[in-house]
């Protein structure tokens, strides 16, 4: 699914939608083009003008200031002008569609849509729909992917860990409501990692997940046994009671990562979290803070992998 | 009016007759199949070489959008594109805006729909007051002024005391309880079958148990209350393997399929595909093929087109937000052939799942081609092949999953109550 919306018949990336069926050279491509951007960033002029002149609208449905500044912080040390729109309060709640949205954008000459929606699949509809030679560039849809995500984490593994094919990488919490989740398991089964294993309560794992090519775990400890990588997600507030959880303190006591748990996977695990963090809920503030903790690495190659998409999308990487 | 259709393969499924004849019409009756009657001389003849005639087909579930949605779709568009399909005879869900719970509302549809002269409505009354599932609709009055049945469309009936109250209701005056098979709370939110694809797609799901449980609840109840119950648009194999036990236990139960879920499955939602979001959702292949199994055997009574137009507007939109539904009525007959086919059906046995046996479900004079019944037929060749297109649709929804693919078999003409009222 997806290849052939976001993959030209050349082999090219038109748009960046999902990780599921990327091609495991592109990924590899996206990361080593990620990498020379790392050291722009470490220079004291952090601005290359790879994008000069394009322009690039980050048009988010749902609000999120983490995520939308990290794209445009990519997007302006690319040198591109970066306009925000922030349409979860604006023309939708007019009566505005979605495609009619996107539609007057592309007449102000949008070279590119960095896109997050709270319906899943809704950028794959705006890809469908653009111009050529426009871009899309998938920043979170509903629960279906999170592709820059998923992709920056596939950074910040390969950084610590080198090579995939040897590595047992669990990912704990609640994976039902994740489209990072999705894109970190599309990404690592792509990438030839040998063992992924998904952590959590039945009532926070979708349905015949092992279809992805996960190892389903319910037991924590067991689930972490020799892990070299632990990925955490975020227990969004609304459900951590309800019909899914009888409450924080109960899902912490089984999923939390505390230095104990921890203890059962691998000395030299990394332990990553997608941000921002309910410390104390899903992860241990000891551990979010500690030595095997890549968190805001994670946060720093971020910006590398966003300019690194937008770069070859725009055909200059 | 007199007609005489010439070398016509005339295909009965009631009686199991297919053989070549000519079949004799006057006043809006079969009167001779093969032989003329003594003195029969046509106002009109009709070179049927090459064509199957067969009894005009019959929809359970064809949604005309009136009152109230003429946005969508109108009488005259949707009643044009059921001719236009060789549907003669079809019911319609009462899930319209108001909703068909009062009787100037049932008897002004019946009469616009008389007025147009095209196939014959048989509206069914919604079971509830503005099927909001709190007080039972005034069936005995609803019934006189047309309805066959009474649905609660699509719309949750969570209260069962209600609805055992309205099978009682129903089974004192003998009418007939359509619902459709859902829990309300176990598929709240939901999109699409959940299973693998939703997963994959992050679409929320809607668990086949959200069908068997409403069924289980559903079977109960009509066991208790001895009302006579249709169950619409069955979507799972766990579903159709409750119908099959209770149907042996002996239930009055009938039950129906939309012609969607005979041929896809929730893979075919594909890069969220808009087209592919119905209701029921499209299920697994497994449940698919369980369907396709259970239309044959008899399981399942009938199938039905479960027309439901759509404007583009409400298909333009991401998947979740989608208006379900798709155009049907021009695609039954090469959907229930291309069924048929598959299941190495005889013609004969193809066309009853869309004649005879939907007639049976609803309990009229319909559905079947002999002398002294009603001249309601198809004419069909059942060879050709055609490519479904926005364009060639005469109803105003346009949204089908099968946009794009080419069919086989194509309506010739359609004859109702002796006159006819499609030529292709």
């Amino acid at each position: 699914m997806g290849p052939s919306l976001q993959i030209d018949s050349q082999g090219r990336l038109v748009h960046l939608l999902t990780t599921e069926g990327l091609p495991a050279e592109m990924i590899r491509h996206i990361l080593d083009t990620a990498s020379q951007f790392v050291s722009v960033n470490e220079r004291e002029v952090k601005k290359v003008p790879l994008l000069r002149g394009k322009s690039i609208f980050n048009v988010f449905f749902e609000n999120s200031t983490r995520t939308r500044t990290t794209f445009e912080i990519a997007a302006k040390r690319l040198s591109a002008d970066v306009i925000n729109l922030n349409i979860g309060s604006s023309s939708t709640t007019k009566g505005e569609t979605l495609l009619d949205t996107v539609w007057n954008l592309q007449a102000m000459d949008a070279d590119m849509f960095v896109v997050r929606h709270a319906e899943a699949g809704a950028p794959h509809l705006i890809a469908r729909h653009v111009k050529p030679g426009v871009h899309v560039v998938n920043a979170g849809d509903g629960r279906h992917a999170h592709p820059t995500q998923g992709l920056l984490d596939m950074y910040t593994i390969r950084h610590y860990k080198r090579d995939f094919t040897r590595l047992v990488v669990a990912i704990v919490g609640d994976v039902l409501h994740s489209r990072v989740a999705r894109s970190q398991i599309h990404a690592l089964t792509t990438l030839g990692v040998p063992e992924v294993r998904v952590i959590g309560p039945k009532t926070l794992l979708p349905a015949d997940v092992e279809r992805l090519g996960v190892r389903v775990f319910h037991d924590m400890a067991a689930g972490l046994r020799d892990c070299d990588v632990i990925i955490t997600l975020r227990l969004q507030n609304e459900r951590m009671s309800g019909p899914l959880l009888p409450s924080a303190g109960e899902f912490h006591k089984a999923y939390g990562l505390t230095p104990e748990k921890l203890s059962r996977a691998k000395p030299d695990a990394i332990v990553m979290h997608p941000g921002p963090l309910n410390r104390g809920v899903e992860i241990d503030s000891v551990v979010a803070d500690g030595r095997h903790s890549v968190i805001m690495p994670q946060v720093t190659y971020g910006i590398a992998v966003r300019m690194a998409v937008m770069a070859i999308l725009a055909g200059n990487a | 009016m007199k007609i005489d259709i010439r070398n016509a393969r005339v295909i009965d499924p009631a009686s199991g007759r297919d053989d070549n004849a000519d079949v004799f019409i006057a006043e809006g009756r079969v009167v001779a199949l093969g032989a003329a009657p003594d003195g029969f001389r046509p106002d009109r003849t009709i070179d049927a070489t090459g064509l199957v005639a067969c009894p005009g087909l019959v929809d359970l579930a064809v949604r005309l959008r009136e009152p109230g949605l003429e946005y969508r779709a109108t009488l005259e568009s949707e009643m044009q594109a059921a001719v236009t399909g060789g549907v003669t005879s079809l019911a319609c869900p009462p899930d319209t805006d108001p909703p068909l719970d009062e009787p100037g509302l049932v008897e002004m549809l019946k009469r616009r729909a008389e007025s147009l002269r095209q196939a014959r409505v048989y509206p069914l009354g919604a079971l509830t007051l503005g099927l909001k599932g709190q007080k039972i609709a005034e069936m005995g009055e609803l019934a006189e002024a047309g309805c066959v049945g009474f649905f609660q469309a699509d719309a949750p009936l969570t209260d069962l005391n209600v609805l055992l109250q309205a099978m009682r209701y129903a089974a004192t005056f003998g009418h007939v309880v359509w619902l459709r098979p859902q829990d309300a709370y176990l598929s709240h939110g939901g999109v699409a079958h959940e299973g693998e694809v939703s997963t994959r797609l992050g679409l929320p799901g809607i668990a086949s148990v959200a069908e068997t449980v409403a069924l289980h609840a559903i079977l109960e109840l009509a066991e208790f209350t001895g009302a006579r119950v249709h169950v619409a648009r069955l979507s799972t194999a766990r579903g159709v393997a409750l119908v099959a036990a209770a149907k042996a236990r002996g239930l009055a139960l009938t039950c129906d399929v939309g012609m969607h879920h005979l041929h896809l499955c929730d893979r075919d939602v594909g890069d969220f595909n808009a087209n592919m979001r119905l209701v029921p959702p499209l299920r697994d292949q497994r449940d698919r093929d369980a369907l396709r199994g259970a239309l044959a055997d008899g399981t399942i009574d009938a199938v039905c087109s479960d027309h439901a137009p759509v404007d583009d507007d409400a298909k333009q939109v991401p998947f979740g937000e989608a208006e379900p539904g798709a155009t049907g009525l021009e695609l039954f007959l090469p959907l229930v052939l291309k069924w048929g086919a598959e299941m190495k059906l005889p013609l004969a046995a193809t066309l009853a799942a869309a004649t005879s046996r939907p007639s049976a479900v609803l309990g009229i004079d319909a559905g079947t081609l002999g002398p002294g019944r009603a001249a309601d037929l198809c004419l069909f060749d059942p060879q050709r092949h055609w490519v479904v297109t926005p364009a060639v649709l005469a109803s105003q929804g346009r949204n089908s999953p099968f946009l794009g693919l080419e069919v086989t078999g194509r309506v010739a003409a359609t004859i109702v109550d002796g006159r006819v009222v499609y030529s292709a």
